[in-house]
């Protein structure tokens, strides 16, 4: 029968080649990730109730910041000319790249079919979701008088008045906005089917009534799987070209300003990279405990860990290029003030911050060439907080060293973050996490039904090979190295 | 049961195993010439969807249509709103349709808000969700279809249905059991 097959339990090899351990069938996927957010609230585990609890007090700190800010203004920071961008759009930048990591699995990684990213997609587009919260708020607190925020929305008002257009600053608005509202609806579409499991494997009235509606009576018809597939897959294409142009015009809020080290034509595809580096080493950090605490090495294996890994790699590579491409555009430039920043961030009073990027960017994740360390979740956790760290000093070093030092050496200052610069920081991480405990409360935080078909998809796969008679088919990315039939359905 | 008219019912479902046998069985369902059928799967099929609903979606055309609408609505109105209803020199920047290169990034933006959103509202809307009762909800075991069952209704509507004949029909396919769906 289609339910209640022996499961084979016990540790499974995790030898680094598998992207989906033996011994799944669609029954235990859709029992064991389905059933973690219909858990009774009674039954709710200690180490989540701590966990949220941490979060929930970090996210009082952020709520108390934002309140002294609505009371005081923004003199509470340590901002004032010529730094007037402080910690408020570092860490806007910081947080919104590291959303870029969910939105690339997502989309990008469905277009080029690669079929590893289903047991990591959910999990990476939520921190996008909450990441981009985190990082739309920034910009607003930054306003001054944020309550008037809607002034950057175009609409017929009696001021007669419009925003400016031609101005980066206006592009963001709409570049966030567009960025957190795609990434909301497809991470919804993706949610449907998965909401439909959850009806029906609720055994609580009110859960079922809840997930029931959530899932619009999704039925699984043929034809609905039909609109269904070709939506995701334009939604893909669509969230593609709008991740890239994300992160682009965030730089073009540097670039297309005259200051000394942001006037660069590389800062579009180096924020790009930047961005899917930072949020790659973010899902690693994240990904890495919950897998444990919710058993689901089979679904996200070391060979998950071990392309994460890689990926990092690659775009961290890309990064070190355009940290070289600046260097070079200020050497190159022949104007004193490009050549005096370069100076200044080797020399000046905050050159602590350059060489601490170039040490977490640049040289840390070196060891990632190697087999062994892609292997180990220890040294993959260091490297991705030395990442983070390295990614948030990036953005210090491209905003408060040049503007430290402006055109005018008789307005030259330092900035020194304030407390509430700090706590603003640390409580947007509290926001962060009570969203993602919320999600892996709630929510299932793999997507079920794209298991179920890469669980099908490796199924024919073996039958393929089988019938081909344990011939060579060629590389065989998904099931690597596992022995034949060892996945069978039933 | 008791006896009713062929009308009374919405369909006829078996139930499979595997994919597999669904993927079979409804090749040879649509073989004998039935027309009128769907199938329920926890997951997308491939094989299944090419026979039960083959051909246009129609989302993408909504898409494209959308996306145009999205781009010259972003257009047009920094086209008014900078140019036209307040125009602001800035930078010196020209106050006429030379200025278009600084009105792309919205342009563009404005172009994915509107096709993303038809994408999946279209999806929805012609899949006519949201639809809380449907009958096929009344077979038994159907709550397996979004976890690890395989269905294939036949419709009591098709031209060649036949109470006893389809469901004799559908039992020689191999499934777990075949069962009338009340309407």
């Amino acid at each position: 029968m289609a339910q209640a097959q022996p499961l084979r339990t016990g540790p499974q090899p995790d030898t680094g080649e598998m992207y989906l351990l033996p011994g799944e069938t669609y029954t235990s996927i859709s029992r064991k990730i389905g059933d973690v957010p219909l858990v009774s609230p009674l039954q709710t585990s200690r180490g989540w109730l701590l966990g949220f609890t941490i979060a929930f007090i970090l996210l009082m700190v952020y709520f108390v910041s934002i309140a002294w800010l609505f009371i005081k203004g923004v003199g509470i920071w340590g901002i004032n000319v010529p730094v007037a961008w402080g910690m408020d759009i570092i860490n806007f930048v910081w947080w919104i790249g590291i959303g870029h990591a969910g939105t690339l699995i997502s989309a990008i990684l469905l277009l080029l079919n690669q079929g590893w990213r289903n047991s990591i997609n959910r999990f990476a587009e939520a921190m996008t979701l909450f990441a981009v919260a985190c990082a739309g708020l920034y910009p607003i607190l930054h306003l001054g008088r944020p309550w008037l925020f809607y002034w950057l929305i175009p609409y017929p008002n009696t001021h007669g008045m419009w925003p400016n257009f031609r101005s980066a600053l206006a592009w963001d608005v709409f570049a966030i906005s567009t960025y957190a509202s795609v990434s909301l609806v497809f991470w919804l579409v993706g949610l449907l089917p998965d909401f439909a499991t959850l009806r029906d494997r609720a055994t609580n009235i009110w859960a079922k009534r809840a997930y029931g509606i959530a899932a619009l009576g999704w039925r699984g018809s043929a034809r609905h799987w039909h609109r269904y597939e070709m939506a995701s897959l334009l939604l893909a294409g669509l969230s593609t070209p709008l991740v890239v142009s994300v992160h682009s015009i965030i730089s073009l809020d540097f670039a297309i300003s005259q200051v000394p080290g942001w006037q660069v034509t590389i800062f579009p595809p180096y924020f790009v990279a930047g961005a899917v580096f930072a949020g790659f080493a973010m899902v690693i950090l994240l990904m890495a405990p919950v897998r444990v605490w919710y058993g689901f090495q089979n679904y996200i294996t070391m060979r998950h860990f071990d392309v994460m890994a890689k990926v990092m790699l690659a775009t961290g590579m890309v990064v070190v290029y355009g940290y070289f491409m600046e260097v070079w555009a200020a050497l190159y430039s022949g104007s004193r003030f490009e050549e005096y920043l370069l100076f200044n961030r080797l020399n000046g009073p905050s050159a602590w911050a350059y060489y601490g990027l170039l040490f977490c960017n640049a040289v840390a994740i070196q060891p990632l060439w190697f087999r062994r360390v892609r292997q180990s979740i220890p040294a993959l956790i260091i490297i991705s907080l030395i990442v983070s760290v390295g990614m948030w000093l990036e953005r210090y070093v491209i905003i408060v060293i040049s503007l430290e030092r402006e055109f005018l050496p008789s307005s030259w200052d330092i900035y020194i973050p304030t407390v509430w610069d700090w706590s603003l920081y640390i409580g947007s991480f509290g926001l962060f996490f009570t969203l993602l405990f919320l999600f892996i409360r709630f929510l299932p935080m793999i997507n079920i039904f794209e298991m179920r078909m890469f669980q099908f998809q490796e199924n024919e796969r073996l039958h393929r090979r089988e019938q081909a008679g344990h011939g060579d088919t060629g590389r065989d990315i998904v099931t690597g190295k596992s022995e034949p039939g060892a996945a069978s359905a039933d | 049961m008791q006896r009713r008219a062929a009308t009374d019912i919405y369909g006829l479902m078996a139930e499979f195993r595997t994919p597999e046998d669904l993927i079979a069985a409804t090749h040879t369902v649509k073989q004998a010439g039935y027309s009128r059928l769907d199938a329920f799967t926890p997951f997308p099929i491939e094989e299944v969807i090419e026979e039960v609903a083959p051909g246009d979606t129609g989302v993408p055309r909504l898409v494209l249509l959308a996306g145009l609408i999205g781009a010259a609505t972003g257009f047009i109105i920094q086209y008014i709103g900078n140019l036209v209803d307040y125009p602001v020199n800035i930078g010196g920047r020209p106050l006429n349709i030379a200025n278009w290169p600084a009105m792309i990034p919205i342009t563009f933006e404005a172009m994915i808000l509107f096709a993303a959103f038809t994408a999946a509202i279209s999806m929805v809307v012609l899949n006519g969700l949201p639809m809380p009762y449907h009958p096929v909800f009344n077979a038994p075991r159907f709550d397996r279809a979004s976890q690890d069952g395989f269905f294939l209704c036949i419709e009591a509507g098709d031209p060649l249905f036949d109470r006893a004949q389809t469901a004799q029909f559908l039992r020689s396919l191999g499934p777990v059991q075949v069962s009338e769906v009340a309407n």
